[in-house]
């Protein structure tokens, strides 16, 4: 069995894409949260973060070719993600004000909302496509991605091989998770969202100001989506329509984990990686697809509402 | 109470914030119409960008003259509009255009006579629409039935599922899609054998006129195959579920199941209508685009009468109470689990008689041609025409699909064979058109007078304006 053989590498791949997943899928669970609004957008976020990324490492590194080592290597690195998060955050705010807050003010229909959010998502990959070109950009390297260590096992080393890079991804994918989650459980801040998502009525007769509140979700959300985008794109590339997949994968992973929930989130999207791993491994690459929707259809028989529930405000 | 002297400063500095120029709302609508100007300023500019000068758009559309004239326009356009706040205006206006607007209740044009004497005057037109101006170039011939004609078609099932039965569906192409490989198999260029030559032992070979009724029936079950395990599941949850459907027919359809699909590949020069009937022939060329537009106009003709009955019979007014209120529709005796059935079944039935058209039309199809992105824009069709309403539908889904096909235009056509805009960017002004007419009229263009009549008392916090967020749990079961 190829799956039993390279059962602890497809692990580790599937851990690598999944805290990807898991960094868009909690924009998306926060909206979700305190709006209850697929935010279809979120995937533009995501690829405007990969485009901060870039941009700051050619202007940092330019195309020398020369890969940076050493204290540079750290800094250039730090200050892409930063970039990306920055970016992320700025497009998600902007999303919100000049999107949302319009039709929140007249009560919209839910489904406006989600027209609105198509609406916005072709327009913003569109506009990147025109202002940056339509080809695929090579994202610099900011440190020389080397062999970390080897799984063992059989056949050759080169899928075997974990990489600087990987532990990069899953490394910072992890911290952030675990700051949000602090963030939400423990400050004032995270308070509040769990208030607004639990009921927004309520949480503004309690004095929380909910338009706040709002924006700053979509900020967190951005500044996550805007820093999975930039890992994305040192991974593979950066084009205008980066988003669409890995936004499609990341929604799943928050249906898959009970949308409104951030922890959901998380576990939603690692697991989403994790079976695509597998999936990949035992079925063909084009079948992933369907083995990542048939798990969700058949997790959403037995409990509609995702694994872990639904809303913010209940599980913490 | 005595209050410190700090407190009392802190007070007097948090008013004189409040009074400080720049919180003036004034310059916030200066500063929105002044950014609206730069990005029409990068939307309107011919130039694209290049991946090796990042800044190259910007610098050619913001610092230079162009980007000055954008800003003065923004600066203009902000003193009118201000000037027409503080003259009240829109308030003149509105009393101008009143016996307009009056005009809407007058007994001449509220009689239904008078409104059957209107859908007949459409329809005329739209018959003699190829006749007309730039319809009689082929190329908007073209789209009109290729287009214009199919997504009306695949608008108004949609809206069955979307507008009347408040479920929202994110897969729907995937139905249109059954229904194009089905005509495609029906007309014996599916499946290929191993040579790859379907002609060598073609498994059925039908008359297309024969695919409509197979076509409705498949997409009929698939409907009820995808509506029966997401019975349970509510707004948001069956968004992804069916989302999920598509991409689980595309994916089979890509990765050919047996030959059956030929991949990615797909069948080529699929055969078109004909018709031999009483000694009376007729072919439906693929150089003439006119008899596919008269065949969809009929198809819409009996699609439109059938679910104009449908709407105001037993069965619409069921799919209402279940989109406004799920639960309070199963306490009332309304069996939610037989109509969501059919709004699913019906819905995908119409997306078969699109399907076959759209092949007949185009005679070659790939998975290509039923992207996500198709599904997601058929939605937005229905949204923008205004849901529930088969008229807004249908002007929608025109206005739309016809949009993207003009702005490029025909060779030649005008603008001295340029097309309007460039090639690349009309997706950007499409989702433009969309994000602006959702922000500014969120009902839709025609909405259904119950539409616009839930999303009023929605906006005075009367009850939700669809059933999308309540709970469906244990309702079906």
């Amino acid at each position: 069995m190829y799956i039993t053989q390279h059962f602890w590498e497809l692990l580790f791949q599937g851990i690598r894409l999944g805290s990807l997943y898991a960094l868009i899928a909690i924009g998306y669970t926060m909206v979700y949260g305190v709006l209850q609004l697929i935010n279809f957008a979120h995937s533009e976020v995501f690829m405007s973060g990969a485009f901060g990324g870039v941009f700051m490492l050619t202007a940092l590194i330019g195309n020398k070719g020369k890969v940076p080592s050493g204290f540079a290597a750290f800094e250039y690195t730090a200050l892409a993600l930063l970039a990306g998060a920055a970016v992320g955050a700025l497009i998600a705010f902007s999303l919100e004000r000049v999107a949302y807050r319009p039709l929140r003010q007249r009560h919209a229909p839910k489904l406006v909302y989600l027209i609105t959010a198509i609406g916005a998502s072709i327009f913003l990959y569109n506009v990147a496509g025109k202002l940056f070109g339509r080809n695929n950009l090579q994202v610099p390297e900011s440190f020389h991605s080397g062999k970390v260590f080897t799984f063992p096992g059989a056949g050759a080393p080169g899928p075997r091989t974990v990489k600087s890079l990987d532990l990069l991804i899953i490394g910072s994918a992890l911290v952030m998770m675990i700051v949000l989650d602090i963030v939400i459980n423990r400050t004032k801040l995270g308070a509040g969202i769990r208030a607004v998502a639990q009921d927004t009525e309520t949480a503004q007769l309690m004095g929380v100001d909910v338009n706040k509140v709002i924006s700053r979700t979509f900020l967190i959300g951005g500044l996550l989506g805007g820093l999975g985008g930039v890992l994305y794109g040192m991974f593979h590339s950066v084009t205008y329509t980066m988003g669409f997949a890995p936004g499609i994968k990341a929604f799943t992973a928050a249906v898959l984990g009970g949308i409104g929930n951030v922890r959901g989130a998380m576990l939603g999207g690692l697991l989403l990686g994790v079976v695509e791993s597998f999936g990949q491994a035992q079925f063909h690459l084009e079948w992933v697809d369907v083995v990542s929707f048939v798990v969700l259809v058949a997790v959403l028989l037995f409990r509609p509402t995702g694994i872990l529930g639904e809303r913010t405000g209940r599980t913490a | 109470m005595t209050t410190s002297i700090s407190e009392l400063s802190a007070q007097v500095r948090r008013l004189r914030k409040h009074d400080a120029w720049y919180k003036n709302p004034l310059w916030g609508r200066l500063a929105v119409i002044e950014c609206l100007a730069l990005v029409l300023s990068i939307m309107t500019n011919e130039t694209q960008g290049s991946p090796s000068d990042y800044t190259l758009l910007f610098k050619d559309s913001w610092f230079c003259v162009r980007g000055v004239q954008f800003l003065v326009a923004g600066a203009i356009v902000f003193v009118i509009a201000e000037v027409w706040r503080a003259r009240g205006l829109s308030r003149i206006a509105a009393q101008a255009t009143q016996p307009v607007r009056d005009l809407r209740r007058n007994k001449v044009l509220t009689n239904p006579w008078t409104k059957r004497g209107v859908l007949l005057a459409v329809t005329v037109i739209a018959v003699l629409l190829p006749l007309m101006g730039m319809f009689t170039l082929p190329y908007f011939q073209s789209v009109l039935a290729g287009q214009v004609g199919v997504y009306v078609l695949a608008a108004l099932g949609l809206n069955v599922v979307v507008g009347w039965a408040g479920l929202l569906d994110l897969g729907y192409i995937a139905f249109f899609a059954i229904g194009a490989y089905t005509t495609a198999i029906l007309s014996g260029k599916l499946p290929v054998g191993d040579d790859g030559n379907p002609e060598l032992h073609p498994p059925i070979h039908l008359n297309l006129f024969f695919a409509f009724p197979i076509a409705v029936l498949l997409t009929m079950v698939a409907g009820l195959i995808l509506g029966a395990p997401t019975l349970r599941l509510r707004g948001d949850y069956l968004a992804i579920v069916t989302l999920g459907f598509h991409e689980i027919v595309l994916n089979v359809a890509k990765n050919d199941p047996r030959g059956l699909t030929n991949g990615s590949l797909g069948a080529t020069s699929i055969s078109t209508f004909r018709f031999n009937l009483f000694g009376v022939h007729y072919d439906w060329r693929t150089n003439d685009a006119k008899p596919y537009w008269y065949l969809a106009i009929g198809i819409i003709i009996v699609v439109v009468f059938a679910f104009r009955r449908l709407e105001h019979s037993k069965v619409g007014r069921s799919w209402t109470a279940i989109r406004e209120d799920e639960v309070a529709a199963a306490a009332s005796g309304v069996p939610t689990v037989k109509y969501k059935l059919m709004a699913f079944a019906i819905g995908a039935s119409t997306s078969g008689f699109a399907g076959v058209l759209a092949t007949a039309k185009i005679t070659a199809i790939t998975p290509d041609n039923f992207p996500l992105t198709l599904s997601i824009f058929v939605l937005a069709y229905v949204i923008f025409g205004g849901m529930g309403s088969i008229t807004g539908v249908i002007v929608g889904a025109s206005l739309m699909t016809f949009l993207p096909a003009f702005l490029q235009g025909p060779p030649s056509w005008f603008n001295s064979g340029h097309p309007v805009v460039n090639v690349n960017d009309i997706p950007m002004w499409i989702g433009g058109v969309l994000l602006v007419m959702m922000i500014f009229r969120p009902q839709g263009l025609i909405p259904s007078k119950r539409r616009a009549q839930e999303l009023s008392q929605a906006e005075h916090g009367v009850g939700d304006a669809d059933a999308m967020t309540s709970p469906a749990e244990g309702v079906a079961q």
